[in-house]
């Protein structure tokens, strides 16, 4: 088992730029409006992140709206990317955006809704459980397969399906690392930073061999502990056509676990929401 | 009531050029009812109805066109569906020009008023629509159409019956004879036709005065309007809410007319009436009333409805997760209130909430249904604070592997006491109910393959589940006179966690989770959703369907037990499960 890798510095430098992130996903949230499609969202939030000095991304922003958020008719990869679909009222949306500075990479989710929305109201609420429930699981150093059927279990509960079983791997996380790769910045492939692609193809290589994955999905490859370090980790719940998921980094240390940064929109409206109940 | 208008204003409304008569009870603040009566009545067939209704509403009734106190078209041409649809629309702009009126409509004035709803663009005038015993002729035409495409027994016998029941239709289109019936004797024989056909008593000032003209002019609706639209049936779908009343002794409606209408109309609440075509006017006034009242009242305006009161009233047991939580989501998500019961309350409370989502209201009740007891205080419960459901799906069960050698006497006793008494609890406690209520209704038991395919690995369960299929088979033969329907579910193999609960004889705790965890993972390989036995449940309770096999699975075995019973005794013997 590796030690964990990053001191207070570097961790300090990861908060900020995941604070960066879920500060462009709130901007293109109060500009996003009924009439506005998936492409021209990602397009906002690109401009929103480069503005904010990023020069290169982890993989390029994503948008998707209406039942999209819960990847209804999800058949190929390419239907991950942004498309012309067109935001009406009531529809639910979901922001994803993974901006690297300086090597060091945040990958968020942020979900929201324009107008009325029963469904994506108690589907947000809910998803505090798995926050907490994630971070029990981790801490009592259950393995990650084990954690992905606990969550599992908490869906099935509450009623709802697992929509990050449709990411590639059917994936709830992935391991995040200091990018230190030496290829061209901005540039991507399949979608994914071309950096990003050889840290990733050089870190699978390197756990595959200790028999661990920096892909955490339920399979056999995910029944180990968890890994010390920077988990970026992405629950996606759907109900119907409506879906919603966090995204944000879990410092896994060698006995501990925590979330990285706790003032994130949706940890404040969660707070704002218990304290008004 | 004080300062209430009760009394009936006449007066007369223009229609592209004839004179509708027109009568208005009730104060015109209320909101406007429009009544539309059929054939060959004219406006006083709605007496009883209306003087309920115009205790909180504006009614109002007209002749329609040749008939009553109203002009008689020309010719034939005069008697289209379109101008009779303008009709309706002249008469709502003249009572309430600034809001939009409620319509309620039996028999021709049901299927004009059809024509009136799905004009495009209708809901601006048309705040919500009550049909009772007659379709819309384009939907009707689709409905002709779909059954002869695909010609199963089932869809030939449909057409059949409905034929038979519409003998007199043929006869409309023969000159001469159809008017001349009338005029010769049947006007004067009408009254007892009433009474002895449809159970409908003779009163004073009943049939009108102007019967024998009004039958012999509505003879030309039928001429002019059933040829051309049942031949070529056009698209006609509506945004407008529309209350199906079905009146199960009508003798010319039949109840199978109005299957697949939710095509047509999104927004359909169904309700049935224990009636025949004119006593539900004429005897059961206050009941449609009452109906009409709980459709009118409700926020037509919102763009999902508010939780309603009214509405189908559906229990689920074993609502808690699975099958139970997707048949209780998809009756909610058609419209009903949904009760679900489940031993496990957070679970139901849960259901509960997500079927609130859809707009309705629902409740969650903590219930064992293999305690009698609990179950007879369950279902007093409901009808004390819901009513009467109309629908009652038994589908809590648990499973459990074992030979018949292996299993224990606790576990035959477990197995028979939910997965059979379970369900004759529910049958006797809710079936009952029904039966006094007299409205008809239907009950779902849930069974399994397994009640046909026998198993050595599956003894006790297989055999509870048989013992639910022939307990409804009997069932369904008792309670058919009471019009109450029961449809035996056989899903197959489902994605549900009744692998992760199922049991197995002569395993330790350990061994057991892991068998657990082995079937439940080649349940979810298999992955047929519940979702899916859900929506097969709701067509059967919409159809009346008595046995439904659902997976391919559970519909092969059905199939190959009726070939070759010998070769399913000799598959039993595999080691599976």
């Amino acid at each position: 088992m590796p030690r964990f890798p990053y001191d207070e510095r570097d961790l300090a430098k990861f908060r900020e730029v995941q604070q960066l992130s879920y500060h462009c996903a709130e901007q293109v949230a109060a500009w996003i409006e009924p009439g506005v499609t998936e492409r021209q969202a990602t397009a906002e939030l690109r401009r929103c992140l480069v503005k904010a000095g990023v020069q290169d991304f982890f993989h390029v922003p994503f948008a998707w709206f209406g039942d999209r958020t819960a990847f209804r008719h999800f058949h190929t990869p390419l239907q991950f990317f942004a498309g012309s679909r067109v935001l009406t009222e009531g529809m639910p949306y979901v922001l994803d955006c993974a901006p690297v500075v300086d090597g060091y990479t945040a990958d968020i989710g942020y979900g929201g809704k324009v107008g009325e929305n029963a469904v994506w109201d108690l589907l947000a609420k809910d998803l505090k459980t798995y926050r907490d429930l994630i971070l029990r699981e981790v801490r009592a150093r259950k393995p990650l397969a084990e954690v992905y059927a606990a969550v599992d279990a908490q869906l099935a509960a509450h009623g709802y399906d697992n929509r990050h079983q449709v990411y590639p791997g059917r994936v709830i996380g992935h391991q995040v690392t200091r990018n230190t790769a030496r290829g061209p910045a901005g540039v991507n492939l399949f979608g994914f930073g071309v950096r990003t692609l050889q840290t990733l193809g050089r870190e699978l290589v390197k756990e595959r061999l200790e028999g661990r994955s920096p892909l955490w999905a339920g399979g056999r490859a995910s029944r180990h502990a968890p890994t010390p370090g920077l988990w970026a980790v992405e629950p996606h719940i759907g109900f119907r056509d409506v879906g919603i998921k966090f995204e944000e980094l879990l410092v896994v240390t060698d006995e501990d676990a925590y979330w990285l940064d706790d003032d994130l929109p949706h940890v404040r409206r969660w707070a704002l929401q218990e304290d008004a109940a | 009531m004080t300062g209430r208008r009760t009394d009936t204003r006449r007066r007369t409304v223009d229609s592209g050029g004839l004179a509708l008569a027109v009568y208005e009870q009730g104060d015109p603040a209320d909101p406007t009812v429009v009544l539309v009566h059929g054939y060959p009545d004219d406006h006083s067939v709605w007496d009883d109805v209306a003087a309920d209704l115009a205790a909180d509403h504006h009614v109002v009734r007209y002749d329609t066109r040749g008939s009553g106190a109203s002009g008689v078209p020309a010719t034939r041409e005069d008697y289209r569906l379109e101008l009779l649809g303008e009709d309706l629309f002249a008469v709502a702009d003249a009572v309430s020009p600034d809001r939009p009126v409620h319509v309620v409509a039996h028999d021709w004035g049901s299927v004009q008023s059809w024509e009136a709803v799905t004009t495009p663009g209708a809901y601006r005038r048309i705040a919500s629509y009550t049909t009772m015993s007659g379709p819309c002729l384009d939907h009707m035409g689709y409905w002709i159409r779909h059954r002869l495409r695909r010609p199963t027994p089932r869809h030939l016998s449909q057409l059949l019956r409905q034929g038979a029941h519409s003998w007199y239709i043929a006869l409309f289109q023969l000159p001469v004879l159809a008017p001349a019936a009338w005029k010769l004797g049947l006007a004067r024989l009408w009254p007892r036709v009433l009474r002895d056909l449809e159970a409908v008593r003779p009163r004073p000032g009943h049939p009108q005065a102007t019967l024998a003209e009004d039958a012999v002019h509505g003879i030309e609706l039928y001429r002019a309007n059933m040829r051309p639209r049942v031949r070529a049936p056009r698209e006609r779908h509506t945004e407008v809410p529309v209350q199906l009343i079905t009146l199960q002794r009508d003798h010319y409606v039949s109840d199978f007319l109005s299957e697949g209408l939710e095509r047509w109309v999104p927004r359909l609440t169904r309700r049935t009436l224990n009636a025949t075509h004119w006593s539900a006017l004429l005897e059961q006034g206050p009941t449609v009333a009452a109906l009409v009242r709980d459709f009118t009242a409700r926020d037509h305006g919102a763009a999902r409805q508010e939780p309603s009161t009214a509405g189908e009233l559906v229990v689920v047991t074993g609502g808690g997760s699975g099958i139970g939580r997707a048949t209780a989501l998809a009756f909610a998500d058609a419209g009903a209130r949904v009760v679900v019961c489940d031993r496990d309350l957070p679970a139901a409370q849960r259901t509960a909430e997500l079927c609130e989502l859809s707009g309705t209201k629902a409740a969650a009740y903590r219930v064992d249904v293999s305690d009698g007891a609990a179950v007879d205080a369950f279902a007093q419960q409901v009808a004390t604070e819901h009513g009467v459901p109309d629908v009652v799906v038994n589908n809590a069960g648990i499973g459990h592997s074992g030979t018949f050698l292996q299993t224990t006497e606790d576990e035959w006793r477990r197995v028979l006491d939910v997965n059979l008494w379970g369900v004759i609890h529910g049958c006797r406690a809710f079936g009952r109910l029904m039966v006094d209520r007299g409205t008809g209704g239907h009950l779902v038991n849930l069974a399994s393959a397994a009640a046909y395919l026998p198993a050595k690995q599956l003894a006790a369960y297989a055999t509870s589940k048989s013992a639910v299929f022939m307990l409804s088979d009997c069932l369904r033969a008792e309670l058919a006179p009471h019009r109450i329907g029961v449809s035996t579910i056989c899903p197959g193999i489902v994605n549900t966690n009744i692998t992760r609960t199922t049991t197995f004889s002569g395993l330790d705790d350990d061994a057991l989770a892991a068998k657990q965890a082995k079937v439940s993972k080649l349940y979810a390989r298999r992955g047929f959703p519940p979702e899916k036995v859900a929506a097969e449940i709701l067509r059967a309770v919409r159809t009346r369907k008595p046995v439904v096999p659902v997976t391919f699975e559970a519909k092969a075995a059905r199939l190959l037990g009726r070939l070759s019973p010998a070769l399913l005794r000799k598959a039993a013997r595999i080691n599976a499960g």
